[in-house]
């Protein structure tokens, strides 16, 4: 494990990528086949599962620390992180050990299959012969939230580094189903034919946000444009008579979308498609808004009665791989022609719909249509070069969303509560209320789109201005109005307020508005019926 | 009816009736008795001041004119009813816990304290009283210093490891005892140690008044960063990454203070390194010094205080929070001194 705490205190220590990627990749040329693939394995999200509850580890880290458990309750939000308040209350370590962190990895996985008095005694010797960086990784590892500031594109460019691969095979070796219990890094790396796995997705290709208008991009001539639909990124793999639906982050959807299981039925195998997955309303053959979809996410079996009533089809807007061959190369223009015919005659039962292009001469004919997104149910449009290759990962020049201003309203602060990790003990996770007559209703929370200085600011004013504490929440004194933007907004009985908002934060500290000219509860259902 | 306690807490800071005197007062009052030098204990505006003789120096520096009386460690003074002596707090150099007593009752206001000997402060004497007022800057469990020795260890070995890529160092302290203390940590054969105006105004000072410090190249505007290869600049947080820093080339910055602890902190405010050391009692220093004064009514003020105060109230004590102006080291005003 000395190893790997060493390359993590060489990253954590550094905010300059070089720097983490070359001690990556040195790691890399040094450390254990195992190591190397554990590594990989965590960089990009494949994590041993948890053993241990935290609420045991946080009864036994007290106990071992010989303080009650409010005490290190309370430490741990300001603290900011469960792992590091464990490593950092136990008592100094009593002996060391030179076991690799892969030995490590095997220990906490073989927790779960034992009793709690074993696992107990299992974590009291790690935490007693680990000291310092070790013990925190061993934590972080063992609470599941391994997150230590490098990005799997990161990890793949250290990777490149140190194998001589190029980064975009490799992020295509790196995807899918694997795991180091059924790999090696000779198979998963160094081979020469990596296509062994029939479920195995292409690295998505990511746009990047367009700021201003579509003007600085050229000839409108050079771009072809989509709908940007409000749904959930897929690709559709069909490949030896069987499908695979993956998610953009990695995670295999297949079951959950059972739906696309007749793609076979209509279209070759050897076929990947990329596209949105969207409930479909047959009746206005139209795509309903997210909220539908919202009913089907984080459902992994679905019953038939939702079946019907929130069915989900995928509209597909890129080719990826056509009579099994790799189509990443081709540009875009011959990419989607080949998507078209291919699309063509689907019959309306197929689940899968081409996702339309949209006609426009001039950049003003676009601002025209984009206006429309929200009645289309989209968030606003996608330009693509006709020219552009498929690439992998976010790269800036050829792919662009345009997507629609969000909506936005004025909305007082009425709790806060402090952040975790490099947030920790900053007050950055606040609660915000409209006016409803002489009361204020809380209706959503925000926690990004300020300043690190503009959140010391708040915070040295919370610490003031803190009415009443419960637990790590604080009620504050209300006084701060901040617009509040976001992308949708919906019924929700849930909520006190009865909407709730899709992806709001902070646009502005409204520093400009008297308390009393924050909007108010009356605003916010206008809005929902407008957009909701 | 009992008897007025010996000290009370006013809106213009700890007050003592049988000497009329406050003490680290932070409003404008006739007689201040001051624990130590840092800006929030010693404010401008008193008609006297009394201090520690090591202390006196750096207020007279920071205040400009003030009517003061400098007393030695351990020395008895009688104002008023009250016996008041002076006893080291090992916090930065000159400065003290007030031990006052009055009728056979004994109070002592630590100020700001540290246990460790940093090799440099006149080391914590823990005194036995009644009531006993304490900080809780760091006061939770989390909160565990190492030696001085291997903190001095890493400060050396990234200080040499930038000297090899060709990097000044930049370790961000404050200029009142935190940049001394380092000072004097520092391997001087690795390279020369430059220091800010801030810094070295406090060195000048604390140099005049006889304390040993290794030697130091004031860098001043006008000196040519590349005359000093391998460099360390000791300068306040805030200098870090300013104009003035950046004429010195490639530079790593690091930061040396407690906060360094936690790890987000670190990440926020560090720059390339940061040094956990601090001139606070860490958690098993705040507990081993109560214990260690046999006192049962512990004042707890500025830091974690309710928490800290919770806890000493479980294990017995007679504790209670004492609301501060003191701003303190605290993380909101990181970086401020």
């Amino acid at each position: 494990m000395r190893r790997f705490a060493a390359l993590f205190n060489a990253i954590d220590q550094s905010t300059k990528t070089t720097v983490k990627v070359s001690a990556l990749a040195d790691y890399f040329a040094e450390a254990p086949d195992m190591d190397r693939m554990w590594t990989m394995a965590l960089f990009s999200g494949r994590r041993p599962k948890r053993a241990v509850t935290t609420t045991k580890l946080r009864e036994w880290a007290a106990e071992e620390a010989r303080i009650p458990l409010w005490l290190f309750e309370e430490s741990y939000p300001i603290v900011g992180d469960l792992a590091e308040t464990i490593a950092l209350v136990l008592p100094p370590n009593e002996t060391s050990s030179d076991e690799s962190l892969s030995h490590w990895i095997n220990a906490l996985r073989a927790l779960a299959s034992v009793e709690e008095e074993d696992q107990k005694a299992a974590v009291l010797q790690v935490w007693a012969q680990l000291g310092g960086t070790e013990r925190f990784v061993f934590n972080k590892l063992i609470t599941g939230g391994f997150r230590m500031g490098v990005s799997q594109k990161l990890m793949t460019r250290a990777l490149a580094k140190s194998t001589g691969k190029s980064e975009a095979e490799l992020a295509h070796r790196l995807m899918g189903n694997w795991h180091p219990d059924d790999t090696t890094w000779e198979a998963l790396i160094e081979a020469e034919d990596a296509s062994a796995d029939a479920s195995r997705p292409y690295p998505f290709y990511l746009a990047y946000a367009l700021e201003d208008g579509p003007e600085a991009l050229g000839a409108p001539n050079d771009w072809r444009a989509e709908w940007k639909w409000d749904g959930i990124r897929g690709q559709l793999i069909l490949r030896d008579g069987q499908h695979f639906v993956w998610s953009r982050g990695e995670e295999l959807m297949t079951d959950r979308f059972p739906e696309l299981a007749r793609a076979v039925d209509f279209l070759p195998p050897g076929t990947v498609l990329d596209g949105e997955l969207l409930v479909w309303h047959p009746q206005t053959e139209s795509p309903a808004s997210f909220n539908a979809l919202q009913r089907r996410i984080g459902r992994k079996t679905v019953p038939n009665k939702l079946l019907t009533e929130a069915p989900v089809v995928l509209h597909a807007y890129d080719l990826l791989e056509w009579d099994g061959a790799d189509m990443r190369d081709k540009p875009f223009a011959e990419r989607r022609a080949l998507l078209e015919r291919a699309c063509a005659d689907l019959p309306a039962e197929a689940p899968v719909r081409l996702s339309p292009q949209l006609d426009f001469k001039t950049w003003d004919d676009l601002a025209e249509i984009r206006a429309i997104a929200r009645d289309k149910n989209a968030e606003g449009l996608m330009l693509k070069r006709a020219d552009s290759p498929y690439l992998v990962g976010r790269k800036k020049g050829d792919w662009w969303k345009w997507k629609l201003d969000p909506l936005t309203i004025d909305a007082v602060m009425i709790y806060a509560q402090a952040g975790h990790g490099r947030r920790a003990n900053l007050f950055t996770d606040f609660t915000f209320a409209v006016w409803n007559g002489n009361d204020l209703v809380p209706f959503t929370k925000a926690y990004s789109g300020l300043t690190d200085a503009e959140f010391r600011e708040i915070t040295k004013w919370v610490r003031k201005n803190t009415l009443q504490r419960f637990g790590p929440v604080r009620q504050v004194t209300p006084h701060h109005v901040f617009e509040i933007a976001f992308e949708g907004i919906q019924a929700s009985p849930r909520h006190k307020s009865g909407v709730a908002l899709r992806f709001p934060r902070m646009s502005r500290w409204r520093q400009d508005k008297p308390l009393q000219e924050a909007n108010t509860l009356a605003d916010l259902n206008d809005m929902l019926r407008i957009y909701g | 009816m009992s008897p007025a306690p010996v000290l009370t807490f006013t809106d213009r800071g700890i007050y003592c009736a049988a000497g009329d005197f406050y003490i680290d007062p932070w409003r404008p009052v006739d007689r201040a008795l001051i624990t130590h030098g840092h800006a929030d204990h010693a404010r401008s505006g008193h008609q006297r001041y009394l201090a520690t003789n090591t202390a006196l120096p750096v207020m007279q520096h920071r205040l400009g004119e003030i009517t003061a009386q400098g007393v030695p460690y351990g020395e008895m003074v009688t104002i008023g009813d009250a016996q008041v002596s002076f006893h080291p707090a090992g916090h930065v150099p000159g400065s003290a816990q007030i031990r006052v007593e009055v009728a056979g009752e004994i109070w002592v206001v630590s100020g700001d304290y540290k246990t460790e000997d940093d090799g440099l402060s006149e080391p914590f004497e823990p005194q036995s009283c009644h009531h006993f007022i304490t900080e809780s800057t760091f006061g939770l469990p989390v909160f565990r210093w190492q030696p001085q020795a291997q903190i001095a260890r890493e400060i050396n070995d990234w200080w040499a490891a930038c000297a090899a890529a060709g990097k000044t160092a930049f370790l961000g302290a404050y200029a009142l005892g935190k940049a001394q203390r380092l000072l004097t940590m520092l391997n001087a054969d690795i390279g020369p140690i430059l220091t800010h105006g801030a810094v070295e105004a406090t060195n000048k000072v604390l140099r005049a008044q006889g304390i040993d410090l290794p030697d130091t190249v004031h860098a001043t505007a006008e000196i040519d960063p590349k005359a000093y290869p391998g460099a360390l600049v000791l300068a306040p947080p805030s200098a870090l990454g300013s104009a003035w820093a950046r004429k010195f080339g490639t530079q790593e910055n690091a930061f040396a203070s407690g906060w360094m602890q936690l790890r987000g902190v670190r990440r926020r405010r560090a720059g390339d390194r940061g040094f956990v050391i601090s001139d606070h009692a860490d958690w098993q220093g705040l507990l081993n010094t109560i214990k260690e004064t046999g006192a049962e009514n512990i004042y707890v003020t500025h830091g974690y205080t309710d928490i800290f105060t919770r806890y000493l109230t479980e294990n017995g004590w007679n504790a209670r929070v004492v609301p501060t102006e003191f701003e303190g080291e605290m993380l909101d005003t990181e970086g401020k001194e």
